[in-house]
């Protein structure tokens, strides 16, 4: 789960780290009203989880009330990478004299919270890797001693830091690290980190992703969660526990375990069809949780055949089956089915199928094949 | 021969009496897996599944019972605390089926697990199934043979899918370790190629691999250098659209890491 820039600029406010004064608006009277109470130039930024929202004209300067108002209203309702503005940050514009970036993010290799740092801030830090990697420097934290003042010094001198601002960068450090711990987060960044006219550091853009794992121990932050960020499916797929992306092919997919889910889409793909979604619908599923995936997929238009590719371990195939069926009844579904079931209760699943005069596959293969074949209106 | 577990494994369940900890225990035991005893905190003196013995603490457990090994089925939250206790009783295997566990909880296991003896397998996995010795995980059993294949997967269900494959076909399997999707797991392609280069009963290794880390780019480099067999690889998520999730918290590419083409490119530079 992704949060906005004015919340991750909130949650690093709380762990000590320098933010622009600032206030959140939904309309461009509010807009003028924030401008008015910060007092001089401010940036008016649409929040949207998107990336590249300055290049499409979502963040804009204006030196007077009447210009936010002005620029708040081309901003909201503006349409950014398909998702709406409905809010905009209007802060108090920084004197900004040079950008650095501040990250931290959890490296799997070396299975430690690694603080990343660069002198090219204001720029995707994925595009410095791939350019400039020389101009990132890391350092890892154990988990059990946390982020210790040198390594915040080996950061600032890796990237140039003038020395007066040392003290303020590890002071900034530490609190990401601490940001990250304390919201269990997989990525934290200031980008920018700017050096203000002042001399001061100040966190001017911010950005933190959640582990959706670890939501339980934060209904906090749980509860910031932008419901327009996601699609009415992925919301309802979401509160199921059901791991759905839609996708614009024409052949629904139900499957368990995101491994076989995504060798599925690839046969899907090998035999000359397209999937309509990637879904995973876990491992245990009951037979109501499969009846609510099934009606996830239904709801997609574009879909033309659906197949399902169960191979259970944890999960029951007859329990999958009384889904499927109770399913098909209750949507009324005219589009051909194909299942596949094997592992777990495999015999008991099928024999359901069967007293219900339904079709099974026994092979992925013949599955995928049999669904690509219905999709294109041929007989299954 | 086989790696990690076999007919001398004494296992434990973390879980028993849970319902899928129960349901499990069950199937491990039909198949013929020797379950030894149960834990379950405020059970201990109960029994479980028949009559399996249960614990309040894995301490108990391994003392009265001598168990060597452990399986891990408790919720999510409580699975950080169940792996380092088991580690803390001084078991040499301990492997995790639960899905969900935080990652920077596992990156506090992993530090923890360091400093002793004990390998953890997964979390969010399926287990090891050494077919006709013991079944230790949530995997159908009926669909393995005995034989000389070995199988080293991120994926739950895809390595069944590749064992049913291979058991129609006629070849049998030496041990199949599903390893976990999750970012930070405790053992990795590469510690399982090493076991399998080191049991002379594996002639041949299948790799089952996804989108996103590095782990398989590692492995290959292992193969290209220091394995004697042949090594077979498949990568899931060729189609998958760039930049979102497909689930596993692992199965994500970004900056140019981790996607199906690099991993395969790797891997066939390297013979498989």
């Amino acid at each position: 789960m992704n949060l906005h820039e004015y919340q991750s600029k909130r949650i690093f406010a709380k762990y000590g780290i320098p933010i622009p004064k600032g206030e959140v608006a939904i309309t461009p009277s509010q807009a003028r009203d924030i401008a008015v109470r910060l007092g001089g130039p401010v940036v008016v930024k649409s929040q949207v989880l998107v990336g590249g929202r300055g290049k499409a004209g979502g963040i804009k300067v204006a030196q007077t009330p009447d210009e936010a108002e002005a620029r708040a209203d081309e901003i909201l309702g503006m349409n950014i990478k398909g998702l709406t503005v409905k809010k905009v940050l209007v802060d108090q514009a920084a004197d900004i004299r040079s950008e650095i970036y501040l990250g931290a993010v959890l490296d799997r290799a070396r299975r430690r919270v690694v603080l990343m740092a660069s002198s090219e801030g204001g720029v995707e830090i994925e595009q410095v890797a791939a350019e400039t990697p020389e101009k990132i420097v890391t350092v890892a934290v154990h988990p059990f001693l946390g982020l210790r003042d040198y390594q915040a010094r080996i950061l600032a001198e890796g990237i140039g830091l003038p020395k007066e601002h040392t003290r303020q960068f590890i002071k900034i450090a530490k609190g990401l690290y601490a940001a990250y711990m304390g919201s269990d987060a997989s990525l934290a960044e200031i980008n920018p980190l700017v050096i203000t006219g002042d001399n001061q550091l100040l966190a001017v853009d911010g950005k933190i992703a959640l582990d959706d794992s670890a939501l339980f121990r934060h209904p906090d932050l749980a509860e910031m969660r932008d419901p327009d960020s996601e699609s009415p499916a992925e919301v309802t797929a979401r509160r199921h526990d059901l791991n759905y992306i839609q996708l614009d092919g024409e052949i629904g997919c139900m499957v368990n375990g995101a491994g076989l889910a995504m060798a599925t889409m690839d046969i899907v793909k090998f035999y000359g069809g397209d999937p309509a979604n990637f879904l995973d619908i876990g491992g245990g599923a009951q037979a109501d949780k499969v009846a609510t995936a099934l009606g996830i997929i239904l709801a997609d238009e574009q879909v033309k055949a659906v197949l399902i590719n169960i191979f259970g371990g944890i999960t029951r195939c007859d329990e999958v089956a009384k889904g499927v069926l109770a399913a098909i009844e209750s949507l009324n579904a005219d589009v051909p089915f194909v299942v596949r079931l094997a592992g777990t209760n495999e015999k008991e699943g099928r024999e359901i199928l069967a007293e219900a005069n339904f079709p099974t596959a026994t092979t992925l293969a013949e599955a995928a094949q049999l669904a690509v074949a219905a999709a294109k209106g041929e007989q299954a | 021969m086989s790696i990690l577990v076999n007919k001398d494994t004494r296992l434990l369940v973390q879980g028993i009496t849970g319902r899928e900890g129960a349901f499990h225990t069950q199937q491990m035991i039909e198949y013929g897996t020797n379950v030894v005893a149960g834990v379950t905190p405020g059970k201990g003196g109960e029994w479980a599944v028949g009559n399996t013995p249960v614990f309040d603490t894995v301490m108990d457990a391994v003392n009265a019972t001598e168990a060597n090994a452990s399986i891990i089925y408790v919720p999510a939250r409580f699975a950080p605390g169940a792996i380092i206790e088991a580690a803390d009783a001084g078991l040499d295997l301990v492997i995790c089926i639960t899905e969900g566990v935080p990652a920077l909880d596992m990156v506090e296991v992993r530090a923890f697990l360091d400093t002793t003896n004990t390998r953890l397998i997964g979390p969010n996995c399926p287990g090891i199934i050494t077919p006709e010795e013991a079944k230790v995980g949530i995997m159908p059993g009926h669909i393995h043979t005995k034989g000389h294949v070995g199988l080293v997967s991120r994926s739950g269900t895809l390595t069944y899918e590749v064992v049913y494959a291979l058991t129609s076909r006629g070849i049998g399997q030496s041990t199949a370790v599903g390893i976990g999707g999750d970012p930070i797991i405790g053992t990795t392609f590469l510690d399982v190629l090493q076991l399998f280069e080191d049991d002379p009963d594996t002639e041949q290794v299948v790799l089952i691999g996804e989108i996103g880390g590095t782990d398989e780019q590692k492995a290959a480099e292992f193969i290209a250098n220091r394995m004697s067999q042949q090594v077979t690889a498949f990568i899931a998520g060729q189609t998958a659209p760039p930049g979102r999730r497909m689930g596993h918290a692992g199965a994500i590419i970004s900056g140019g890491e981790g996607t199906a083409a690099e991993k395969m490119a790797a891997l066939k530079a390297a013979g498989a």
